[in-house]
């Protein structure tokens, strides 16, 4: 069933937290709501669900106005953050809840749990009580509780956050599948860009109550709005240089250590503006001092990271940049070094507003995601 | 968590020791007293050695209280079921209309619901004496004086605040997502307050209940007003002891001893339901 939002506001008290917050979700899709901590990501996630309702907008669900309808009759399975599972109930309970509600027969209740409980390897826990569950169970429990009265609309708010690191990397790798064969359609709340990019058939990011991107994993990876969601996509941080455009011979350009960046032709009425460059890590490649147009640096420290090596170094004019390559490739550990710019890859933001200038991104429709 | 040393344990031990002998004495006295007769009672110095006697017993039991000079009929277990029945009858009353306030109060944060809290609360402030005079001619007109149904709205004032305000704070620290968690899965808000609600709030219930039941239990001055003998509960009744003949202390204890028993009772039942409450760390999940 497909969802709408339609200029959803919510305050509390005088502390807006919802400001005009509009989404579409296809049938069957998953939106991933990206955002920092307070972002108004949960209380979009309850105002769906409707155990809050909005100051004013509409939510609607398959095309049917929400508003006034309980959320025990609006079809929607919700994991929480914290789990919110029932205290006093066993696992197996928790997970019958929705099956019980639904008013189903004490054996299709006991299949329905149990072919979930195999599915995430809960079984065996099914009988204990959630305190005597591990951190990991009872994420599983909750989710399976989500899961099994088979709702049309999930709501999956930041499901991985109170998990240890292994169990976030096994779930990572399970739950999109997972996901998928519910034929459901899901918003995912996380604050994990990975999770974010591996999930989402969209991502919308919103902060301080406000969307501030919608598009595909790619186009907000390659193309974000502003540099607050450059900043949080990306890992090793994305590199933020405040420059000026000039107008060369060729072209308008920017200087990186008094060597010229090409950018666009497009960005021709930028000239003078006060700007930021943004840059990839993965942009930045070392070469040999003789290659023309390389920068020189001093290289400072490297941390090899599993997949990846990233290089922390220092400009001339004292700026710290990160480059990133593939683990097992060779680059310098310290000293002086060079290194260039794939200028194609290159984000050109507003200085003052911090906005993307439109115009970088059509070189960037080939370029990779790392 | 450290291992108390042997001379720790020691001094706790005895700390706990004088605790408890200093709270205890006394009862265990009175329930010396109560197989006594008053000689034996009152004979100096006073000794733990004596031959019991069910004699204080048998006459409350029976109701003729033999003096040493006459004999009087007393209604001693009349009042007791008089304070169990009022007890009773007013926690379960209060407990129907105070849990579900205070979940209200709680969890529906409705315009001027503090107000009414606060209001409510403050029926415990006021002395009852303040309140009894025109309460007495407000029952004696509209025919509630010296009736149960009447004391027992009476002991609303005792016991619903009572009841209102601890419940309240265990319906609080519920957090509201497990609520949300269920009204999603599908159930009602009638359902979600029976199962998830009343369960994890119980501890708190039965401890309020039992707070509730014991004040209404030693509740003297409203009774002692509004009621008349046949109504009275133990409390009252217990001023019958105190006789033109003297005071008999072996039924004043035999007295105390049946009227403290139904609240020990309870209170010792109750307090496995309270250590599991508290202990259960139910609703951080």
């Amino acid at each position: 069933m497909s969802l709408s939002l339609t200029d959803i506001r919510k305050s509390f008290k005088d502390d807006t937290v919802l400001d005009g917050v509009s989404l579409e979700v296809p049938t069957g899709k998953t939106l991933v709501l990206f955002g920092p901590s307070g972002a108004g990501k949960t209380v979009l996630l309850r105002l769906i669900a409707g155990v809050i309702e909005p100051d004013a907008g509409v939510v609607e669900i398959a095309g049917r106005n929400m508003s006034g309808v309980e959320p025990e009759d609006r079809g929607i399975g919700m994991a929480f953050q914290n789990f919110a599972l029932f205290p006093h109930m066993s696992a197996l309970d928790n997970i019958a809840s929705p099956l019980t509600a639904q008013k189903q027969s004490k054996s299709a209740i006991q299949s329905g749990v149990q072919s979930l409980a195999r599915l995430l390897k809960i079984e065996h826990v099914l009988g204990h009580k959630p305190k005597e569950l591990s951190n990991g169970q009872k994420q599983r429990t909750a989710l399976a509780r989500a899961l099994a009265g088979k709702p049309e609309v999930l709501l999956l708010d930041d499901p991985l956050r109170n998990v240890d690191a292994k169990l976030r990397f096994e779930m990572r790798l399970e739950l999109p599948r997972l996901i998928k064969d519910q034929n459901a359609t899901v918003i995912y709340v996380t604050q994990d860009y990975k999770e974010a990019m591996a999930f989402g058939d969209e991502i919308a990011v919103i902060n301080d109550g406000r969307i501030q991107q919608i598009g595909t994993p790619e186009q907000v990876y390659l193309t974000p709005a502003n540099t607050d969601i450059a900043r949080l996509f990306g890992d090793p941080v994305i590199n933020l240089l405040e420059v000026t455009p000039q107008m060369g011979a060729s072209g308008p350009f920017v200087a990186v250590s008094d060597q010229p960046v090409p950018l666009p032709a497009s960005h021709s009425g930028d000239i003078d503006r006060p700007c930021i460059l943004g840059l990839r890590p993965e942009a930045l490649s070392f070469a040999s001092p003789e290659t023309p147009g390389t920068i020189p640096m001093t290289v400072e420290t490297e941390a090899p990271l599993n997949e990846k090596t990233v290089t922390l170094a220092v400009t001339a004019r004292g700026r710290e940049i990160m480059l990133s390559r593939p683990a097992g490739t060779p680059g310098p550990r310290s000293g002086p070094a060079h290194m260039v710019i794939n200028a194609s890859a290159a984000l050109l933001f507003d200085r003052a507003t911090g906005e993307l200038i439109q115009g970088t991104t059509d070189a960037q429709a080939q370029g990779k995601v790392a | 968590m450290h291992k108390a040393s042997v001379l720790e344990r020691t001094l706790r031990g005895i700390a706990l020791t004088l605790v408890i002998f200093f709270f205890m004495f006394p009862i265990f006295w009175i329930f010396l007293m109560s197989f006594q007769t008053n000689e034996t009672i009152l004979r100096v110095p006073p000794s733990m050695i004596f031959e019991p006697t069910l004699t204080n017993y048998r006459s409350l039991i029976s109701g003729t209280l033999e003096g040493s000079t006459a004999t009087l009929e007393i209604r001693f277990m009349s009042n007791l079921y008089n304070s169990l029945f009022l007890s009773v009858t007013s926690v379960t009353v209060g407990l129907l209309l105070g849990v579900p306030a205070a979940y209200a109060f709680a969890k529906l944060k409705f315009r001027g619901s503090e107000d009414i809290a606060f209001t409510l609360l403050s029926f415990r402030f006021a002395p009852p004496l303040l309140v009894l005079l025109p309460l007495t001619i407000y029952f004696q007109k509209i025919g509630l004086a010296d009736t149960y149904l009447g004391l027992i709205w009476v002991y609303q004032l005792i016991v619903l605040p009572l009841i209102l305000w601890i419940v309240r704070g265990y319906f609080e620290d519920i957090p509201s997502d497990i609520e949300y968690a269920h009204r999603i899965a599908g159930h009602g808000f009638w359902s979600t307050f029976t199962k998830i609600a009343l369960p994890l709030a119980g501890p708190g219930i039965a401890a309020a209940g039992l707070l509730a039941f014991i004040f209404a239990w030693n509740n003297f001055i409203f009774a002692l007003v509004l009621a008349s003998a046949d109504k009275q509960p133990v409390t009252v009744g217990a001023l019958a002891f105190i006789t033109a003949s003297g005071i008999n202390y072996g039924q004043i204890a035999a007295g105390i001893m049946l009227s403290i028993a139904p609240t020990f009772a309870l209170a010792l039942y109750a307090q496995r339901y309270l250590v599991e409450g508290l202990s259960l760390g139910a609703v951080k999940g």
